[in-house]
């Protein structure tokens, strides 16, 4: 099923808990997205934002996506997140254009959060018939020996989060407190650059830096020097627009909340307050917030928004509407042919649901169940998504089957199954789970590592017991038979369609996990065999 | 071969609430980032990054699924650490002394010092609540964090034990169990709270509030809850949608 945020309901509960930051809630107060990248320029505006009809879509003269990722193209028109999944498979497939180079930060595409994960490894590593890379230049930023760390040419090692600064800004998401406005930093508490670790930087930091290498507009002061000591620096000077910076607290003189001049101590008083900053939101504005007078004006006065803005539920959506009309005609914008009878219909005004893709691709009765994935609860309460300590709690993960499955497939403790959509087929770990729809099977997201991969031993369970459901997700729908290239995702907000995924299972005769991939060499060998921290004991 | 005190001053413990506990392991964690850091015995993780970790604890989840005969299996998240019990037989086995009970607020504690690493009271101990650290050889334990709880420097908040601080569903709570009008006391009378296996005839001071039955619905049925209100609302000019159209067409000059 297709999640489309196309409102975001704030019923009174929900405005009561939510915790306040700087965040419009209506399409019509974001920016518009922008792509106009010209050499020595800055965009003219963010590059994400809501098109409120075709003319705000990012297309070339002759209606190409400008986008690698095509978002904000008719056939994601309102990608507001843009489209992280199709990056890798769009510049191998060189459609809309191939790319020199893939830049990648934080984010583990060659593993756990691509679809298609062997698909996804033989792009980044596919040869063109001269023998050069069809991605020529790879180049990686992580803290972790990741998956997507031995896909690359280049490596940035990141630091750790108790090596670097960081800001937990009202801007993006912050700490939450319903009834506070809140924000937060961290702050080095052991120096990225000490001895065996010579000129370790934090990689925002790095990044300032390269932009200022690069001469990119906004990166390089009036002397011609950098217009960022650090990230540090950034922090506490950058402004999004005057007095608003990424942290709300002690701006100007110290004594301003939200919008103030930028204050060179703030961060000295951050520190002293233990790293976090509060302020509480008075009584008469915690109620009824997107309606409540004293609310908007305590908001606007913080700079959470610059007027006030009281929530309209729109029951009808003209931006969509504006996008239907496209497609039945009217406008000089006009979507082409083979996407006009989806936009017409993807694009109702008014609340519909439509069934999933897959179920409409595939033969349900050939794929009679549900496959899905959460993220174990436990990674969310550590910085890293692996250490020695979770890889205790959820260090391999096995298929839940429901009763009625289980029995009738015969299974039994310890047993492995062959799982296979219309994709492809992986052999996985199976225990039966009673509390369970008898149509779904699941699994905990993002366990199974590849053998060799984050300083693991290759024999580590996560290699061997541990699997990743993505193998059995494509980022594109089954051809149709028409050369063209059909993303998995929702036609109207480009999410992909993790959660579409139809399976069917069956015993396996021999235990083992398939697909069976190559190790993977580590740059930082495997951790130590003993983790003590603190010994103190003669 | 280690004495119990007569009586305890108090009777600290946690009341841990199996009805809101989600067993997401924000308590294991927690308590593994503290005690790994704070006692003279680090908790050590073998073979961290090997095919067979193996760590010491001093909590750990375990999730259970319970299928009664009618309704709907239920899943249990269950957290189990030291119930600090005032018959404890962790300590009296104990040969060196190391393990002891204080007397001034029943929190059972071990001497590392004096500990030989004999696992004798991880034997004892009925609940499984006790860990060997695999490099120190030391028996470990839930101190309560006894170098929290009484710890000024720390602020007045902060005084509670590590998984009591980060639990986000409020399901565990710290305070006197021998003091019926306190907090935790109250909260067990009121929820009917139980010691785990009383047949044991340890007395733990810990108590377990049980899982509040679910909502049935009037019976077990597969039918979704808000089934009711998805019926159709309009039917020709009636309903929501009759309202809104006829409101429309006075705004909009539609027929």
């Amino acid at each position: 099923m297709r999640w489309r945020p196309r409102w975001r309901v704030r019923w009174t509960g929900r405005a009561r808990f939510r915790h306040p930051r700087a965040q419009e809630v209506r399409p019509e107060a974001h920016p518009r997205p922008h792509a106009d990248a010209r050499p020595g320029r800055p965009l003219k505006g963010p590059h994400l934002g809501y098109p409120l009809g075709p003319e705000d879509l990012l297309l070339t003269a002759d209606g190409a996506p400008q986008r690698l990722d095509k978002a904000f193209s008719w056939e994601a028109p309102l990608a507001a997140h843009g489209m992280m999944h199709m990056v890798i498979s769009n510049a191998h497939a060189g459609d809309p254009y191939p790319i020199d180079t893939l830049f990648l930060y934080m984010a583990n595409m060659a593993w756990n959060s691509s679809m298609n994960t062997a698909g996804t490894m033989a792009m980044l590593t596919d040869r063109r018939a001269d023998g050069e890379y069809v991605i020529p230049r790879i180049i990686v930023a992580d803290a972790y020996s990741s998956e997507m760390v031995a896909c690359a040419d280049l490596v940035l090692p990141d630091t750790t989060y108790l090596e670097r600064h960081d800001c937990i800004s009202l801007l993006d998401r912050p700490i939450c407190e319903a009834d506070a406005v809140a924000d937060a930093i961290r702050w080095p508490v052991v120096a990225p650059e000490r001895p065996g670790h010579a000129g370790v930087r934090p990689f925002q930091s790095v990044l300032l830096d390269l932009g200022h290498r690069l001469g990119l507009p906004g990166m390089v002061a009036e002397d011609g020097g950098p217009a960022y000591r650090d990230y540090a620096d950034y922090i506490v000077t950058h402004q999004r627009r005057p007095g608003i910076g990424p942290l709300a607290g002690w701006r100007g003189d110290g004594t301003e909340a939200g919008r103030g001049a930028p204050n060179p101590d703030q961060l000295t008083r951050y520190i002293a307050a233990g790293g976090f900053w509060h302020e509480a939101i008075p009584p008469e504005a915690r109620y009824f917030k997107p309606w409540n007078a004293a609310y908007q004006d305590w908001a606007t006065a913080r700079g959470l928004q610059d007027r006030a803005t009281p929530y309209v539920f729109n029951l009808w959506l003209e931006p969509l509407r504006r996008f239907q009309l496209a497609a039945e005609g009217h406008g000089p914008r006009q979507p082409p042919e083979h996407l006009r009878a989806r936009i017409r219909a993807a694009f109702d005004p008014l609340p519909v649901w439509s069934p999933p893709f897959e179920d409409t691709a595939v033969n349900p009765a050939e794929f009679p169940l549900h496959a899905l994935t959460q993220r174990p609860m436990a990674m969310y309460h550590s910085w890293g998504s692996q250490n020695v300590w979770l890889r205790q709690i959820h260090g391999e993960n096995p298929l839940y089957i429901p009763r009625a499955v289980w029995e009738a497939e015969g299974f039994g403790p310890g047993d492995w199954a062959w799982l296979t959509s219309a994709h492809g087929r992986i052999k996985v770990p199976v225990a039966l789970m009673e509390a369970q729809n008898p149509a779904t099977v699941w699994t905990w997201n993002a366990i199974g590592k590849r053998p060799g991969a984050w300083a693991l031993d290759p024999a580590a369970p996560e290699a061997t017991r541990g699997f990743l459901l993505n193998h059995l997700i494509h980022e594109l729908l089954p051809p149709r038979g028409d050369g063209l290239r059909w993303a998995n995702a929702d036609p109207v907000t480009g999410q992909a369609a993790w959660y579409d995924l139809r399976v069917r299972i069956g015993k396996a005769p021999h235990p083992g996990p398939e697909p069976r991939v190559e190790a993977q060499a580590s740059p930082v060998g495997t951790g130590p065999a003993t983790v003590a921290h603190g010994a103190r004991r003669a | 071969m280690t004495a119990l005190p007569p009586s305890t001053g108090k009777k600290l413990g946690l009341v841990i609430d199996l009805d809101t506990c989600v067993g997401c392991h924000a308590c294991v964690v927690s308590c593994k980032e503290w005690n790994s850091q704070s006692q003279a015995s680090p908790l050590a993780d073998l073979d961290a990054y090997g095919p067979a970790p193996e760590g010491a604890f001093l909590n750990r989840v375990h999730s259970f699924e319970v299928t009664p005969p009618e309704g709907p299996p239920v899943v249990v998240h269950f957290p189990r650490s030291c119930l600090h019990c005032e018959d404890a037989p962790c300590v009296t086995v104990c040969p060196t002394g190391a393990s002891w009970k204080r007397a001034e607020d029943g929190i059972v504690l071990v001497n590392e010092a004096a500990c030989i690493g004999c696992g004798l009271c991880a034997w004892a101990c009925p609940y499984g609540a006790r860990e060997m650290d695999g490099a120190e050889r030391v028996m470990k334990k839930c101190t309560l964090c006894v170098d929290r709880i009484h710890n000024e420097t720390l602020p007045e908040p902060d005084r509670v034990p590590a998984c009591v601080k980060s639990c986000p569903a409020g399901a565990r709570h710290f305070g006197d169990l021998g003091d019926p009008g306190s907090a935790v006391s109250r909260l067990v009378a009121a929820r009917g709270g139980v010691d785990l296996m009383p047949e044991q005839g340890t007395k733990p001071v810990n108590k377990y509030l049980p899982p509040r039955p679910r909502d049935r619905l009037g019976g077990f049925s597969d039918e979704s809850p808000l089934a009711r209100y998805l019926d159709p609302v309009t039917d020709g000019a009636g309903g929501f949608l009759g309202w809104l159209d006829r409101s429309l067409g006075r705004l909009g000059g539609r027929p």
